[in-house]
């Protein structure tokens, strides 16, 4: 039996059932990893021993007959910038190299006491700075489909993790759109909270106003579960929300009538590769076929999304980042002679391209005599963004748009060009600009065998109907549930 | 003459919380290990996030209350960022363009001159203290810092005058008097020496004919009272110098040397500092609700020269007795919770500012630590009124009180010193004393004054002083008339 | 397409954030920033002057600490942080210059 295939909460009821060991599947996901790791490369620190001992700890308890916690048998991965205590953290930067945190993030904390199992840290761009997982300074991410083509950023690892099913699940963060991006081009299901559903304590702030953390997983249910466990206020987290959080499980049911789905018009405004459009269409289809009935909307600011989104992101990384100096942590400059040439020499040693370059784009953003211009312009019109999906929700519940403008592109093929590296985020950012709840969920394939992604976006804390929609449609859509072959693999690697 | 000084001061008090600003560390940091009090957050290590601690809000909003502040029902924190090894996320969460509360004044005293002065507030925030460096050595010569984060996060209330200050002088005293007020007020601990006060001031001159400014100087490095006036005092004859001159002063900061007793430039940067503030979206906006101002105004206690006014009005006491009790406020509480039991407030004042603080200054003994409480101090008095006992026996039995904690009634008791009188008794020692001055009841009988006190005297003497004078007076004057009929 | 930003102000925004960029990096920066920063001028187009900024995505009353302490971080976790304490302090080259 491949017990790497399980999703979670099949895993955590075969657990239950005392029909499998919890060191059962960890043993039959480790070796997963060793057969296709090396390929994909989605892991920056594996935690195998620890793993192992856990794993072992559960048996021996649940072979007595003591209690042990609701969720044991769950397997996850976690992206690189959330802190886990005694596990390296490094973001992907060499800035944060050798950093072991203190502390746990409270994300951590929980599926700890749920009784998941952390298996390893997964990699991503930079400080989450990325489209396509290419920017980390440790290694390059490959897409478990096509390995010549990214897996999708900033969660690449994350993604990749899961559908190569060397992990269960896995934790993501989303900024402008890295947990869904990714899960569209790994096709799987990804969930970008509403802003304040989950704790950010613990997530390494790239930007504060627009950081979520949330779950990549196989299916809707597992999305379902790993939200039940993250989802909820924090005392640690000004920003965190006391709103009730409901059993998202109770959502996987069948039945959509009553639900009114939007289409803004202006998405397709952009440019859009055919194989998506198609995907997209075919989708509309099943979804209205279930019962819900569809309707043009507008969102008229959508084409200032982009750089309102990249000027406030900015703004904030500049300051964020500005921490990592050499003085406390991680990494320090050999090469200096005062305090001044420690800061530079440590952070331009330290920090990759395109976090310096973001880092500069946001310090100008917020410099005298520009941050008007930039800054203060970029707040006030996502004020206007904001506004337009008030409206939209007003008449409709959900809004239904691609992922991403395309498939899975070539490694090396953007990231010469941050502008076009940007351009890839076009769907996703206005979701993170107005708080939003939205989920990625795979809606086809295109002829190369890549897939294509199906985004579909709630009101503030309208994760529930979210997940209701996706469960439906993942029920009815006839696309087979293909999965990336280890054959696949290796032949891949070999072109 | 034609010009005027023009002073303004930055005063940043480190607020009385148990805990730092935004986490759950303590704030108890003098003489501790270096680094002991520090957690994610105070050291801002990825992934930590501030929380804001009330305390500090409510004593941020006592403080501006007392200021005469309009409190901004919602208020922002912004990120001010800079490089500096002290400040560990290179960015101090103060608060900018929306402060918690503005627009106040404070008005100040001239202790002899009886002369007050309104010192306008324009506003007051709150931020966060940074850490500490250490320099082995003098700071020039060391090759490195070292940095404590203990103080980091610690939560301080800047407050920010108008420029209405007149001269070095009345920098001090407005900075005095505001020190006892937080002090007081019990927000912070006023200990300029240690930091927990800290003050910057910049000054300049206007010409009175032109009303024009003049470039202001800022003067960094102000650690005592002392030291504020004496940097102004130096800044002012080295502005006055130059313009004298006919030379233009340059807008810097500068540094106070307490060693020389001058300013010197500090090392101006290459550029001027760009802090490029903005919110801080880690903070969601400060809300302060109507009823959290009112709760906190009803808790304010009485302010010195409030107290001092009342005392006047309403015990009677002099200007100076009662600038003591507001100077001294464990004094004046002693004076207030013995006044309540006592009607004479004349004599108690009296006996609290002449014997008391006398026996207990002899013993060299506080008044928080004076081992007579108000109610027996009051309990003493009182055998004094009744008669029981005179005054002057009352005045060796304070002191008794003092040295051993009894009570008045049980020294009298133990001692036998209670006051004669019983007519009888009296009348007996009155025809003894009579017997042995003949000479002196002849002047009595022809009227003098004198003699009758000489003989009230000698009644005592005999007595030791046990016999109640009004008495003594009274039987004497009845046999005068008996004679005189 | 008109330069938004020069080399000299990238160098002066380079200083502000503590980054030493090569000859080439400020080319190739200048370069990039500026076909970016061209492209954001989008927004200059859509007028926003009654319209109020949003810095905070969620309306909601402010989270507070209560004024009790709890524990700092063990002195031995501080001290494994990194290699640049001595004597229980950070180490950093000299503040004046």
């Amino acid at each position: 039996m491949f017990l790497d295939r399980l999703s979670a909460y099949q895993a955590i009821d075969l657990v239950k059932k005392k029909q499998i060991t919890v060191s059962e599947i960890l043993q039959d996901i480790i070796k997963r990893i060793e057969q296709v790791e090396e390929s994909i490369k989605a892991f920056l620190t594996l935690n195998l021993k620890e793993a192992l001992q856990e794993a072992k700890d559960y048996d021996r308890k649940i072979n007595l007959g003591e209690e042990v916690p609701p969720y044991v048998g769950m397997m996850i991965a976690v992206k690189d910038n959330i802190v886990t205590k005694g596990i390296e953290t490094t973001c992907g930067s060499k800035i944060l190299k050798g950093f072991f945190p203190p502390y746990n993030a409270t994300v951590i904390e929980k599926l700890k006491e749920a009784g998941a199992i952390i298996i390893g840290k997964t990699n991503l761009d930079e400080f989450a700075m990325g489209s396509s997982t290419e920017n980390s300074a440790y290694q390059v991410t490959r897409n478990p489909w096509v390995l010549s083509r990214v897996p999708g950023g900033s969660s690449g690892g994350s993604a990749a993790a899961v559908v190569a099913d060397e992990s269960q699940v896995a934790l993501g963060t989303d900024t402008g759109g890295s947990i869904r991006q990714p899960a569209s081009f790994c096709g799987i299901v990804g969930l970008k909270p509403t802003y304040g559903r989950v704790s950010r304590y613990g997530l390494i702030a790239f930007a504060s106003s627009l950081d979520q953390i949330g779950p990549l997983t196989k299916n809707v249910k597992d999305c379902a579960l790993l939200m039940n466990i993250i989802s909820g206020s924090d005392h640690r987290d000004s920003t965190s929300q006391d709103i009730e959080v409901s059993n998202y499980l109770n959502y996987c049911q069948e039945g959509l009538k009553n639900i009114k789905i939007g289409i803004p018009r202006e998405y397709f405004q952009e440019k859009m590769d055919r194989e998506v459009k198609e995907a997209f269409d075919k989708s509309l289809l099943i979804i209205e076929r279930m019962g819900a009935e569809l309707e043009e909307i507008s969102l008229p600011h959508t084409a200032y999304s982009l750089p309102t989104y990249y000027l406030i992101a900015n703004a904030e990384a500049s300051s964020n980042l500005a921490r990592y100096d050499g003085i406390q942590y991680g990494y320090r400059s050999q090469d200096f002679h005062n305090l001044f040439s420690l800061y530079c020499k440590t952070r331009s040693e330290g920090f990759g391209k395109e976090v310096k370059r973001r880092i500069l784009l946001g310090t100008y953003a917020l410099s005298s005599g520009y941050y008007d211009a930039y800054y203060l312009k970029a707040q006030k019109v996502r004020t206007l963004i904001k506004e337009d999906f008030d409206q939209a929700f007003k008449k409709i519940d959900l809004l239904l748009t691609p992922t991403s403008p395309t498939p899975a592109f070539k490694l090396g093929e953007k990231i010469t060009d941050p502008l076009m590296m940007y351009l890839s985020d076009i769907f996703t950012i206005p979701v993170n600009l107005a708080g939003l709840p939205a989920l990625s969920i795979n809606c086809g394939f295109s002829q190369e065998g890549l897939p294509i992604g199906l985004q579909i976006i709630g009101p503030p804390f309208g994760e529930g109907k979210i997940i209701k929609v996706a469960y439906n449609f993942e029920q009815q859509n006839e696309i087979e549930k293909k999965k990336p072959s280890i054959g696949e693999i290796k032949e891949n690697k070999e072109k | 003459m034609s010009e005027e000084v023009v002073i303004g001061l930055e005063i940043h008090i480190q607020l009385l919380t148990k805990t730092k600003l935004f986490c759950s560390c303590s704030t108890d940091y003098i003489g501790k290990e270096p680094n002991l009090n520090v957690c994610p957050v105070c050291l801002g290590l990825p992934g930590s996030l501030p929380v804001l601690n009330k305390k500090a809000i409510e004593l941020a909003v006592k403080t501006a209350l007392v200021l005469n502040c309009k409190i901004n029902r919602v208020s922002l924190f912004h990120r001010k960022n800079y490089f500096y090894p002290d400040l560990p996320k290179n960015y101090q969460i103060s608060q900018y363009d929306f402060p918690l509360a503005e627009n106040g004044y404070l008005e100040i005293s001239y202790p002899e001159v009886r002369k007050n002065i309104k010192v306008g507030i324009i506003r007051l925030h709150l931020e966060e203290d940074a850490g500490k460096l250490i320099h082995k050595g003098e700071i020039t010569r060391a090759n490195h810092s070292w940095v404590d984060y203990n103080r980091t996060g610690i939560p301080l209330a800047e407050i920010v005058t108008k420029p209405e200050l007149h001269s070095p002088e009345e920098a001090q005293l407005f900075l005095i008097q505001l020190r006892n007020l937080v002090k007081y007020l019990g927000v912070c601990d006023g200990n300029m020496e240690e930091g927990s006060l800290r003050c910057d001031a910049n000054i300049s001159i206007r010409d009175k004919k032109t009303g024009a400014l003049g470039t202001k100087t800022e003067i960094k490095n102000l650690n005592s009272f002392r030291s504020v006036r004496n940097a102004l005092e130096f800044e002012l004859r080295r502005q006055k110098k130059i313009l004298e001159q006919g030379g233009r002063i340059i807008q810097e900061t500068r540094h106070w040397n307490e060693e020389k007793k001058i300013t010197v430039p500090m090392r101006s940067k290459e550029e001027a500092p760009d802090y490029r503030y903005f919110p801080e979206p880690d903070l969601l906006p400060l809300r302060i609700e109507q009823e959290m101002i009112e709760r906190i105004n009803k808790n304010i206690p009485e302010l010195p020269e409030q107290r001092r006014k009342r005392l006047i009005k309403e015990y009677h006491l002099s200007e100076k007795d009662a600038q003591m009790y507001t100077d001294h406020s464990t004094l004046g509480d002693y004076f207030e919770q013995a006044a309540a039991l006592f009607p004479d407030k004349k004599m108690l004042n009296n006996w609290i500012k002449v014997e008391l603080l006398g026996y207990l200054s002899k013993k060299k003994i506080n008044i928080e630590h004076s081992p007579v409480s108000p109610e027996r101090l009051v309990g003493l008095l009182k055998l004094i009124t009744q008669g029981i006992i005179t005054g002057k026996i009352g005045k060796s039995i304070l002191e008794r009180m003092i040295s051993t904690g009894q009570e008045a009634s049980q020294i009298i008791q133990e001692s036998k010193i209670k006051q004669i009188n019983d007519q009888e008794e009296i009348k007996k020692i009155v025809d003894i004393i009579f017997k042995e001055h003949n000479d002196s009841i002849e002047d009595l009988k022809s009227g003098k004054e004198k003699a009758l006190n000489y003989l009230i005297g000698q009644v005592m003497r005999y007595t030791k002083g046990r016999a109640k004078p009004e008495l003594v007076r009274e039987i004497i004057k009845k046999k005068l008339n008996l004679w005189n009929t | 397409m008109k330069r938004v930003i020069s080399g000299k102000e990238i160098e002066h925004i380079a200083r502000l954030a503590r980054l030493a960029i090569s000859l080439d990096e400020k080319k190739e920066f200048t370069v990039q920033l500026n076909s970016i920063l061209d492209y954001f001028k989008k927004i200059s187009e859509l007028n926003t002057d009654n319209i109020e900024p949003t810095a905070y995505i969620i309306s909601k009353t402010n989270r507070y600490n209560e004024d009790s302490v709890r524990d700092s971080l063990p002195k031995k976790e501080v001290f494994s942080l990194g290699p640049f304490m001595e004597e229980g302090f950070f180490k950093a080259p000299r503040i004046m210059e």
